[in-house]
């Protein structure tokens, strides 16, 4: 296998790299690369690769407003969909700015362990002339790579909300996302994809963020879910999606975006960029059909909220995989990861009976397991994939199991001790008075339908 | 005078409105309503959730016509709007008192 192809160049790293030999250099080697840090220095960033960084630094911001608040937005009651999506502004907005202050600094070094890193906060060691290491001998801009990871930070933390959508305060949204960001999704981003990370130096398969983003995501708003409380009235009210049509616009977003997501995870405008694309294509598609067969043959009608679901759980799965799959292996996984998660919200929610409103464990936290597992298994050759072979397909499908383990864990528990202090300060729900009028106007003063 | 109210399938009222011309129906009015009958609900299923609705669309027609029109106003709408399943609706025909033309004045059979 080739270690280069998932970590993401940190500072620490890019002073090292001189060659191909930088592949899978541990932090101790820090002070032998000092000597070769001038020549490292002269590196300068391609402006091909900087300007497709920069655009797919844009597609996922696109992804989250408006893909993901049209998403959540269109299956929330009409009296939160100005809630819905203002959660999903805010929680992202706050992540950008917490991301500049200390966040690329704790995911990304340049001093580090294996869980987390620290020296660079408020981007004290940035310039316009820093770069950061791809996965070849290019570099791209520093502050490119920053922008870039910091986008993954916000659609983080604004997906956990949609399992906490109609009775989450907003001031609890705001709390809990700057805790839970520095507790659980900076460690986990630093142990997936840093150079020193826990997972990283195990060679945990991760090319753009299915653990980081989707199980996390997923596994975090289950708990957090918990915590909170059901909607009042449910599962006995009925409560149907106010606008299909907004959550059809909202997943069309979010795939067009997810090509920035994915093919833009190999830092450069290459080939691997372009295999990403193509599994960005065909996994999703397959997840789509795969969850309205499901329907199907389940005695009910195809349904757009199916094909909506598909798109997601497709995209979910092959995230994991975009770059370390081929075409035909990522369709296998979009279709598997469809079925596994059509299970899930369909038949498993119902028996468990917690609330997780929009479903982010059912579809991202479950097709982000299946696709994380997965992918050790169609990275390699004989399944048409791009690994060398090198790493036995069971070991590697251990690696990722252990790998989806300890982030199911942190996860899990950073979640409830986030939660559990955020209780103590805000407190979680909003009023039941509020919850009946809708959080449209109880929280934010004013009427999305007018 | 008979005042005559159908209920109908929501599909079936152009076919209706129609057939109703060629016998000399002048006018009619339109509403869209809700209601059930025996076909009952329909179930809608979001994500495996199923939500039963236990009103269904129809539409309304009122129609005034002559004594001697009535009865054929009656067997065209049933002839026209039945699709042989349940749920097609139903034709209700009532005496009609009098009535006016708000324009002229005129009552009776000449102000239909």
């Amino acid at each position: 296998m080739k270690p280069v192809q998932i970590y993401r160049g940190i500072h620490m790293i890019r002073k090292a790299l001189c060659g191909a030999g930088a592949i899978g250099m541990s932090l101790m080697a820090t002070t032998a690369a000092f000597a070769q840090e001038a020549e490292a220095a002269a590196a300068v960033a391609n402006p091909g690769n900087n300007a497709w960084m920069m655009t797919a630094t844009i597609l996922v911001l696109l992804m989250i407003l408006p893909g993901l608040a049209l998403f959540y937005g269109g299956l929330t009651r009409s009296k939160n969909m100005l809630s819905t999506m203002t959660q999903v502004g805010g929680a992202a907005a706050l992540a950008m700015l917490i991301w500049v202050m200390w966040g690329y600094s704790t995911a990304f070094g340049p001093e580090g362990n294996a869980f987390f890193s620290w020296g660079n906060a408020f981007l004290s060691q940035v310039t316009p002339d820093s770069t950061a290491a791809t996965f070849s001998d290019e570099v791209i801009s520093e502050y490119v790579f920053v922008s870039f990871q910091m986008t993954f930070a916000a659609i983080t933390a604004a997906l956990v909300l949609g399992a906490t959508v109609e009775r989450l305060k907003f001031s609890a949204v705001m709390l809990f996302t700057a805790i839970w960001l520095t507790i659980v999704y900076f460690p986990i981003a630093h142990m997936v994809w840093a150079g020193g990370g826990l997972l990283f130096e195990m060679g945990a398969l991760d090319f753009a963020g299915g653990t980081v983003v989707h199980i996390n995501a997923g596994v975090s708003a289950l708990v957090l879910a918990m915590f909170l409380g059901k909607r009042s009235g449910y599962p006995a009210e009925p409560m149907p999606p106010h606008s299909l049509t907004l959550t059809m616009v909202g997943t069309g977003l979010l795939w067009v975006g997810w090509f920035g997501f994915n093919a833009g995870s190999e830092l450069e405008a290459d080939g691997t960029a372009g295999l990403a694309m193509i599994n960005t294509f065909v996994a999703t598609a397959a997840g789509a059909l795969a969850w309205m067969l499901m329907e199907k043959m389940a005695g009910h009608k195809g349904s757009a909220l199916g094909f909506c679901s598909g798109v997601i759980a497709g995209l979910v799965a092959v995230t994991p995989a975009a770059g370390n799959s081929g075409p035909f292996g990522a369709i296998v996984l979009g279709i598997v990861a469809s079925i596994v998660a059509y299970y899930a919200v369909a038949k498993l929610k119902a028996k468990l009976g917690y609330d997780d409103a929009l479903d982010v464990f059912g579809i991202h936290g479950v097709a982000g397991i299946v696709g994380a597992i997965g992918t050790g298994i169609v990275y390699q050759p004989g399944f048409g994939g791009p690994g060398d072979g090198s790493t036995a397909m069971g070991e590697q499908v251990v690696i990722q199991i252990v790998a989806v383990a300890v982030a199911i864990t942190w996860a899990a528990v950073g979640t409830a001790v986030t939660a559990f202090v955020v209780k103590a300060i805000t407190g979680l729900r909003v009023t039941p008075e509020v919850e009946s009028d809708g959080l449209d106007i109880g929280e934010h003063g004013e009427r999305a339908y007018n | 005078m008979k005042f005559i109210i159908a209920i109908i399938k929501p599909f079936k009222l152009d076919e209706v409105r129609e057939a109703l011309g060629a016998i000399g129906v002048a006018g009619m009015t339109v509403t869209e309503v809700r209601g059930f009958g025996r076909q009952k609900g329909q179930t809608e299923i979001y994500r495996g959730a199923e939500y039963s609705t236990n009103m269904l669309p129809k539409v309304k027609l009122e129609i005034a016509a002559a004594d001697e029109l009535a009865a054929q106003v009656v067997e065209t709408i049933q002839q026209t709007a039945s699709t042989d399943a349940i749920g097609d609706g139903k034709v209700f025909v009532f005496d009609l008192a009098s009535a006016t033309r708000i324009r002229t004045g005129e009552t009776g059979d000449t102000a239909l």
